[in-house]
């Protein structure tokens, strides 16, 4: 095998943010004409490594080569002028312009405005490795498939010969997947190097030539695809299980709490954001939910909670009390509320949508009660109480219950949020990311908290990041990918490669299941 | 390090996460005091004189003699209520520009009511008829680009300042209409204003104490008020807890209108007992910046409405005492303004140079 | 009706710099309600120039440079009132209604202020300079009188406005700037130094706007200043929603607007109250635009999508 040339090379590139540590010294090499894919959990720091090739940040420590050179990269500009290019997994487009002009936005070499020859141009480099682009058409008529074809040409028309692709499968069905690997696999015989980020194993199997696997900021290996197993890098990816000490009781007399049937919605862009969600919720355990960020974790919670539209399904809620059984879907918070059901959510964007920034943590005790009773003016009493019970038995560091909470710290706006929601006394308690941010003694008083609450016969979901965290605290683990579940899982027995395999995975069980039973026929 | 030090740009900007109360004070405090010095150097020049000599007559105009002293606070009535108006809608962040107009139209109403049923109807049935039908004008006024918003989320800036201008339009048709000679000038219509106590501008100050009372009260006590302010600070917490945003936006403008419509049956009811196409005079505009630099504040408003009325009062005074042109008052409140615009950028962010930029980095962690 | 036709014509023109200024600050995302002030200030600067130099030649004026003195004196003053705005949105990101709302204050107050101050004289002679039409115009009849009867401002204006069509829809500085006003983290991550472009567009377009002020008292008016102009500064802020953000447009926008604007004193035979209503036809046809642009929902139609908004890069 001849010895290839190396198109960039990263030494030692360290970044951090804060106190937190992004990139740790980090080497990687890409080389002419391969496809290199990069594989890591959330926070593993991929999308911070390749924002700094990008030049939308700049390292702290370490050095970037293209092509043997060094080089020095402030801004996307100077990335393009080291022929670098990224197509980031939230698209900047200019909704009201064409496709043509959205690909020239920015450039100035001199030439004419041109919208024939540009066009031209752009059908050019589309015809060269297989897209299919209508150079003229706006890109809000366009479905996202396009809209990122039109992203990638835009580094193409600007002359990029290394392109960076941050997880451009996710907003894809199979069939574009596939589309969009023969052109990159098109790009690559041309001679371009392509680094693609994707959580998904048979995808990196599939394109990629080499996979880099970076850990909690760090670079761990990489191997040749041909060379290595799904399960290698499974393992590779997750590292060796930690043991955190984090009590855990053995479910009290479970009952079935929350029942979820085939639900599905698919989001404005026709994606499958939740797709043939079945589980059921108990009393008195915790169901940890794993996956990598963006699986459909976020929609599935909020269209529990009555914030999210779905296109077909129920939920169906067991109240603990009378055993009736209510369906939530399609109704709003406040009508679930007034179905008597006790459900408490913690969600993701904590001063974003479970608290108020600018208000102190009485008035944000009172957003979920402050309707109650039928005067016109709100009681403040209860929620100062509240707020000082708080403040005092979670340890929460303020001046005092009148302080704004974006004045607080992360760890103990959250514990304001926690603390609300647990007050509120619910029979379904569901936390996405709780811990997120936080130190380790806050986290396991969070921990702590919605152990308390399981013991105390509440179903519990709990949205996490952390494997080590999911498998000792909770009972069973969901995992999702994609919108779909791909294996609901015994904490107690379950392997963190399991998990890690399952998180990667791009079946559903139902998909398994089905296919088992063809092969059975067929065999 | 040392190699990259010219990587980073020199001025870093980052956003605070909040400042103590007192210092965010002091800062705009002390913006207001560098305006006042440079108005005064402005006015030294314009009126050619010493600034102490300035700022005697701008206390003189305000506070000279009893009667300034009643027009000052009549002044300061009318834009406060203007101001107090427009704070649901602001706090909702629902840009309500059409205070002018919605004002207008509720003294359009009062006139209305004085100009067909004055001397048809007992006094007492007439001034009911009169308050609620100001209300109602400046409610309808207000409504309209509202239910546009919750349902089309049509641009509420825009559409307010139109709505301006077809009051002005309406109330010069109704001149025109009842008016038959020339001048074009309905004559006050005293008998049939709001019954006056005192001196005559006694009743306008003590509504609109009450309203400031009440509306600080809505605002802050009520579960109204507190849904505006959740809805203005986050739709998606509105949305979390279960709040009609729409049925907030039309509820909140209901407010908003009436209050306004009570605004100008006191400027027609109650002072003039006329209307002309100018009776609002602009300030449905200055209540925007009057309302926004207390912060929404019903409270803080009092004394930001005392500023500019101040200002105003003041610099009318200089006219009389050193010739300067009576326009000069709307740029020195201008200006005084611009500072106080400008200074809430040192209250919300934070300019940083290089070096210290990792503190930097480190406190926009924190938010 | 040849007359009542000039006449919208060149009350129109006034709305018309008013509105391609404003629709190039928008396309920026600058929301400025400032034009009333902007214009009134262009004017003062314009009127005052044209004094001094009336002064400063003892009455003997150079038809050239009484024309030009002034029109580069407005120019200049727009785009000062322009910075003021500029500095305090984008670099110290104040709210833009509010800005704005001050500024208009400033303008007026200005303004007041001059009227008071300059001498009427000066303008009465100047203003026949700016009026002054091409020398063939009478001898062409109702065809000349309704299309080269105009002074310099009709032309000027029309030729702006289709440079501006031209420029932002035909080049590439166009296209970045439209690209600032819709989604300025896209500009930013092209290589578009977006304050840079604000800036610029809001003291061009100001400058422009200022013009409409200068315009309307030097041509419409013949020189008689008297009162305020910011109502045509609210006028030009309303076309450039009725014209859907596009200067070419604007052109017979601000003909239509500046007929329904006199169209009273023309009409015979209806009262005097109902010429008011007439008045009122261009704020209740832009409402009516304005709301069926938004049920509408066509993304071509919509203010540009940052309107209003501050852009500060940290914040992605």
């Amino acid at each position: 095998m001849s010895e290839k040339r190396i198109a960039l090379e990263l030494r030692g590139v360290t970044k951090t943010f804060g106190e937190v540590v992004a990139n740790k010294n980090v080497d990687l090499t890409l080389h002419h004409g391969e496809i290199l894919a990069i594989l890591g959990e959330n926070g593993s720091g991929k999308t911070t490594l390749m924002n700094m090739i990008a030049g939308i940040y700049y390292p702290d420590e370490g050095h970037i080569y293209v092509d043997g050179e060094e080089a020095n990269i402030r801004s996307p500009k100077d990335a393009f002028a080291y022929g670098v290019g990224m197509i980031h997994q939230h698209f900047k487009l200019v909704d009201v312009f064409s496709a043509a002009d959205n690909i020239i936005l920015g450039i100035n070499d001199g030439t004419k405005y041109n919208k024939k020859e540009i066009a031209k141009k752009v059908s050019a480099i589309a015809d060269k490795y297989g897209f299919h682009l209508e150079p003229g058409k706006k890109i809000h008529e366009m479905a996202v498939s396009e809209k990122q074809t039109v992203e990638i040409i835009k580094v193409l028309y600007r002359g990029a010969e290394i392109l960076i692709l941050d997880e451009p499968t996710a907003v894809l069905t199979p069939q574009e997947t596939e589309k969009l690997f023969n052109v990159l696999r098109n790009m690559r015989d041309d001679g371009k190097s392509i680094i693609i980020i994707t959580h998904k194993m048979h995808e990196v199997m599939s394109i990629s030539d080499r996979v880099a696997v970076l850990r909690k900021g760090e670079h761990i290996a990489t191997v040749e695809t041909a060379k290595t197993t799904e399960a290698e890098l499974a393992d590779m990816m997750i590292g060796k299980k930690v043991s955190l000490n984090i009590e855990r009781s053995e479910p009290k007399n479970p009952q079935r709490r929350l029942t979820v049937s085939n639900i599905n919605s698919k989001n404005e862009d026709g994606i499958s954001v939740l797709d043939n969600i079945s589980f059921e919720v108990n009393s008195g355990e915790i169901l940890g939910i794993a996956g990598i960020a963006g699986s459909g974790q976020r929609e599935l919670l909020e269209s529990i909670a009555g914030l999210y539209h779905l296109d077909s399904g129920s939920i169906v809620y067991v109240d603990p009390k009378t055993d009736k059984e209510e369906n939530l879907r399609d109704k709003n918070p406040i009508q679930i509320r007034e179905l008597g059901v006790r459900l408490s959510f913690v969600p993701e964007d904590r001063l974003g949508m479970g608290l108020v920034g600018n208000m102190d943590i009485i008035d944000n005790m009172m957003l979920r009660s402050y309707r109650r009773g039928h005067s016109a003016f709100l009681d403040r009493s209860k929620p100062r109480e509240l707020a000082e019970n708080i403040i005092k038995s979670l340890e929460v560091v303020t001046p005092d219950a009148h302080t704004p909470v974006r004045r607080l710290s992360g760890g103990n706006v959250q514990k304001v949020l926690v603390g609300r929601e647990i007050a509120a006394s619910p029979s379904l308690l569901m936390a996405a990311y709780p811990v997120r941010g936080l130190d380790i003694n806050s986290s396991y008083m969070i921990y702590n908290l919605l152990n308390k609450q399981k013991e105390s016969g509440v179903a519990v979901v709990f949205v996490g990041e952390d494997i080590d965290v999911l498998i000792d605290l909770c009972d069973r683990i969901l995992v999702m990918n994609s919108g779909k579940i791909t294996g609901i899982v015994d904490a107690r027995t379950a392997k963190k490669e399991e998990i890690g395999l399952l998180m990667t995975k791009s079946t559903s069980i139902a998909e398994d299941e089905a296919a088992q039973k063809g092969g059975a026929v067929n065999g | 390090m040392a190699k990259q030090e010219h990587k980073q740009p020199l001025v870093h900007i980052v956003k605070r996460s909040a400042m103590p109360f007192k210092k965010a004070l002091a800062i705009r405090a002390a913006a207001i005091v560098i305006a006042l010095l440079l108005c005064g150097i402005i006015a030294m020049m314009l009126a050619k004189t010493n600034p102490i000599n300035i700022y005697g007559a701008m206390i003189k105009g305000a506070f000279g003699t009893e009667n300034k002293i009643w027009n000052l606070l009549q002044d300061i009535a009318i834009l406060l209520c203007i101001s107090l108006a427009i704070t649901p809608a602001f706090k909702m962040k629902f840009w309500n520009c059409g205070a002018e107009g919605q004002v207008l139209i509720g003294g359009l109403g009062a006139v209305t009511v004085m100009y067909f049923l004055g001397g048809k109807v007992a006094y007492p049935v007439l001034l009911i008829i009169m308050i609620a039908v100001s209300i109602l004008a400046g409610m309808i006024w207000a409504i309209i680009p509202a239910l546009f918003k919750a349902q089309w989320n049509t641009n509420e800036t825009l559409f307010t300042l139109m709505m301006n201008y077809i009051a002005t339009q309406l109330v010069a048709f109704c001149l025109k209409s009842w008016v038959k000679s020339g001048s074009g000038v309905l004559t006050p219509m005293e008998q049939y204003g709001l019954p006056r106590i005192g001196h005559r501008y006694l009743l306008n100050i003590i509504v609109v104490v009450v309203i400031t009372a009440i509306m600080y009260v809505y605002l802050k006590y009520s579960k109204h008020g507190y849904e505006i302010s959740v809805v203005g600070e986050s739709e998606n917490t509105a949305k979390y807890i279960g709040i009609n945003v729409k049925k907030v936006i039309i509820r909140t403008l209901l407010v908003s209108g009436a209050v306004c419509g009570i605004a100008g049956l006191l400027l027609v009811g109650g002072t003039d007992h006329t209307i002309t196409t100018t009776t609002v005079g602009g300030r449905g505009f200055t209540a925007i910046m009057v309302s926004w630099l207390a912060k929404f504040n019903p409270l803080v408003m009092v004394l930001t409405t005392f500023l500019v009325v101040f200002l105003q009062k003041g610099s009318s005074q200089m006219q009389y005492d050193f010739g300067v042109n009576n326009a000069v008052s709307d740029i020195i409140t201008a200006i005084i303004l611009f500072f106080i615009i400008g200074c809430e950028f040192f209250i919300n962010y934070k300019v940083v140079f290089r070096k210290k930029e990792d503190k930097a980095v480190k406190e926009a962690e924190q938010k | 009706m040849i007359a009542f036709l000039t006449s919208a014509i060149r009350l129109g023109m006034a709305f018309l710099f008013g509105s391609t200024g404003e629709t190039i600050t928008e396309k920026a995302g600058h929301l400025n309600l400032g034009i009333p002030g902007v214009m009134c200030v262009g004017a003062s600067c314009g009127c005052l120039a044209g004094s001094i130099y009336y002064n400063a030649v003892d009455g003997n004026l150079n038809p050239f440079l009484a024309v030009i003195i002034p029109i580069l004196a407005t120019v200049i003053g727009g785009a000062l009132m322009g910075l003021i705005y500029s500095f305090l949105t984008v670099t110290l990101r104040s709210n833009q209604n509010v800005t704005g709302l001050v500024l208009t204050t400033f303008g007026v107050g200005v303004s007041n202020y001059m009227i008071a101050q300059l001498d009427a004289v000066s303008f009465g002679k100047a203003n026949i300079y700016f009026r002054a039409s091409l020398p063939f115009a009478e001898k062409l009849g109702w065809f000349g009188k309704l299309f080269f009867s105009y002074g310099v401002f009709v032309y000027l204006a029309i030729a702006i406005a289709v440079a501006t069509t031209i420029i932002l829809s035909k080049t590439r500085i166009g296209l970045n700037l439209r690209a600032v006003g819709e989604n300025p983290a896209t500009a930013d991550a092209a290589g578009i130094n977006v304050s840079r472009y604000r800036y610029l567009a809001t003291c061009i377009g100001c400058g422009i706007a200022g013009l409409g002020g200068l315009c309307f008292i030097m041509d419409y008016l013949g020189g008689n200043w008297e009162y305020m102009i910011d109502a045509i500064g609210w006028l030009a802020i309303a076309l450039v929603i009725f014209t859907v953000w596009k200067p070419s447009l604007g052109i017979v926008g601000s003909i239509i607007f500046g007929g329904l604007y006199i169209a009273s004193s023309y009409i015979t035979g209806v009262s005097f109250a109902l010429k008011e209503i007439l008045k009122m036809l261009p704020y209740a046809v832009t409402v009516i635009v304005l709301i069926i642009t938004s049920i509408r929902a066509k993304k071509e139609s919509q203010p540009p999508q940052s309107l209003g908004l501050s852009y500060f890069r940290e914040e992605r």
